[in-house]
């Protein structure tokens, strides 16, 4: 045993390095206010201090840092999405991703598995073609493969004729991988903090002020704070944040459930996902078999949990993998996804000066952690919108130029 | 299993429904662009108590919600009929 944590286990107090230092208390006055302490909102925060010198930054989070659905998601990340547009900024996100540990020094745990997305159907095989050929083109590691492939690639799968829905094909993504949600959450956070930003924990945003079509700062419940730009990085609430502000979103917000079996030996490395049974599935690091299916079939906001996911979730789980059925769950929760008619996400300038969002991050959020943050920074520093993000700004619905992601979003939307 | 009150089938496992939004009116169909990209896109996404058009699939029938989007109780079903002739009138709208 090391003598340090001896030393430790004999005295009464601590002092070894503490993983944040004490935060100061809230100010009147930041240059950037950031709602939303999660992934996303650490992100912002953190590449404002670093690319673009901005650290008079507060961080505000209603609960703890990264406590919504950063800790929420199934933690897989690829980037072969429908559309170029899709595909670029998602390739960006992954690139960031597999240096981020370095960056931020600490261990993120980015673990390179493969990433199968079952077809089923026909027009699930087109779909599949139709994003190997967009994702190639935009230099994406993503092919179409059929069975006698798929056999080699995850041999546990089981690829008789003899069920429901017999495995026609996939669409391969080789560098699909799994990343530890919290500690993207406390990196980025961490590394803003030791730049200069504020992180306050527990303090809710009750309102934004804006004056004639500008914002001027929000109240909190700790009285109010003013800042030239406010950035909007939250989930679940989008709406009724931007509503704050007297902005309307196009965002539904429907629970998406999830859960974990024990704990077991490494059995699977490839990340399963199959649209047409509404099954995803992959193994942490700690032996769980974490699954998820598509979001709950109405609006709602909570977090409970029903019946009806887990039958069916199992149902098309078994035929995937029998050997499943001896296997006992652990563990279920749930998120709150806020769906945008497209799929796509809603990123940069609003119709309010000065206020920018981050939302309409549906099912899609964990992966885009690292390009949302940088490319949002870059968004508020130079109060216009980047190139990469273009495409998602609000305004698309005004002009009818949707990003139709439905067919790579997510499983059976 | 959660059970829906259909005015035409009577309480039913809410699996065999649709959900399809909150009832809006429905802008002149002469209205500008942006009107009418507000109508199609935009949602209240209410948090807490909302009227909604529900679908029942296996009889195709329609029929309006009223429930709470946080607690998740139904608190009445209406036909399309009534809610538009009595609800919707005494509301003003």
């Amino acid at each position: 045993m090391p003598l340090a944590l001896l030393k430790y286990g004999l005295s009464k107090t601590y002092d070894g390095p503490a993983y944040f230092a004490r935060q100061p208390e809230l100010k009147k006055n930041y240059d950037v206010i950031v709602i939303g302490a999660g992934g996303h909102g650490a992100a912002i925060a953190y590449y404002l201090a670093k690319n673009w010198g901005i650290n008079k930054v507060a961080l505000i989070e209603k609960g703890y840092l990264g406590g919504g659905n950063t800790a929420r998601n199934t933690t897989i990340i690829r980037s072969n999405y429908l559309t170029p547009e899709g595909t670029k900024f998602y390739s960006e996100s992954m690139n960031l991703f597999k240096e981020l540990d370095r960056e931020l020094d600490i261990n993120l745990m980015y673990s390179e598995r493969g990433h199968l997305t079952l077809a089923h159907t026909d027009a699930a095989i087109r779909t599949s073609r139709w994003r190997a050929e967009v994702n190639k083109h935009m230099g994406v590691d993503s092919e179409l493969v059929y069975p006698e492939e798929i056999a080699k690639i995850c041999p546990q799968l089981n690829l008789s004729d003899d069920v429901r829905y017999p495995i026609l094909g996939a669409l391969y993504h080789p560098p699909g991988a799994t990343a530890r949600h919290d500690a993207v959450a406390w990196g980025y956070a961490r590394g803003a903090c030791n730049l200069g930003v504020e992180l306050h924990q527990k303090t809710a945003v009750t309102d934004v002020i804006v004056e004639d079509g500008k914002v001027q700062g929000v109240q909190t419940d700790k009285g109010p704070v003013y800042a030239g730009k406010v950035v909007q990085a939250v989930a679940g609430s989008s709406s009724l944040v931007a509503q704050m502000a007297g902005i309307s979103l196009p965002i539904i917000t429907t629970p998406l459930q999830a859960c974990v079996s024990e704990p077991v030996k490494p059995i699977l490395d490839t990340i399963i996902v199959s649209g047409s049974l509404h099954v995803y599935i992959s193994q942490s690091s700690r032996g769980e078999l974490v699954m998820g299916g598509s979001t709950d079939p109405y609006p709602a906001y909570t977090s409970r949990s029903t019946l009806d996911f887990k039958e069916g979730l199992m149902a098309h789980m078994l035929e995937l993998f029998p050997f499943l059925g001896e296997v006992r769950l652990m563990r279920q929760w749930a998120g709150m996804s806020d769906i945008t008619p497209d799929f796509a996400p809603v990123m940069g300038l609003t119709p309010v000066e000065n206020y920018y969002i981050d939302a309409g991050w549906g099912t899609w959020g964990f992966k885009a952690t690292p390009v949302s943050g940088k490319r949002m920074a870059e968004c508020v520093a130079n109060n216009t919108q980047p190139s990469l993000i273009e495409p998602f700004k609000l305004s698309r619905f005004d002009d009818f130029s949707l990003v139709g992601e439905k067919g790579a979003a997510s499983v059976g939307h | 299993m959660k059970l829906m009150p259909c005015p035409l089938n009577g309480p039913r496992n809410i699996s065999e429904f649709i959900c399809r939004g909150e009832v809006t009116p429905m802008p002149d169909t002469e209205c500008s662009d942006k009107e009418w990209s507000e109508y199609v896109f935009m949602e209240n996404n209410t948090a807490g108590e909302v009227c909604e058009w529900w679908f029942h699939v296996p009889t195709a029938y329609w029929f309006i919600v009223r429930r709470n989007s946080v607690s998740e109780e139904i608190i009445e079903t209406y036909t399309v009929a009534d809610f538009f002739s009595k609800h919707v009138k005494e509301a003003g709208s």
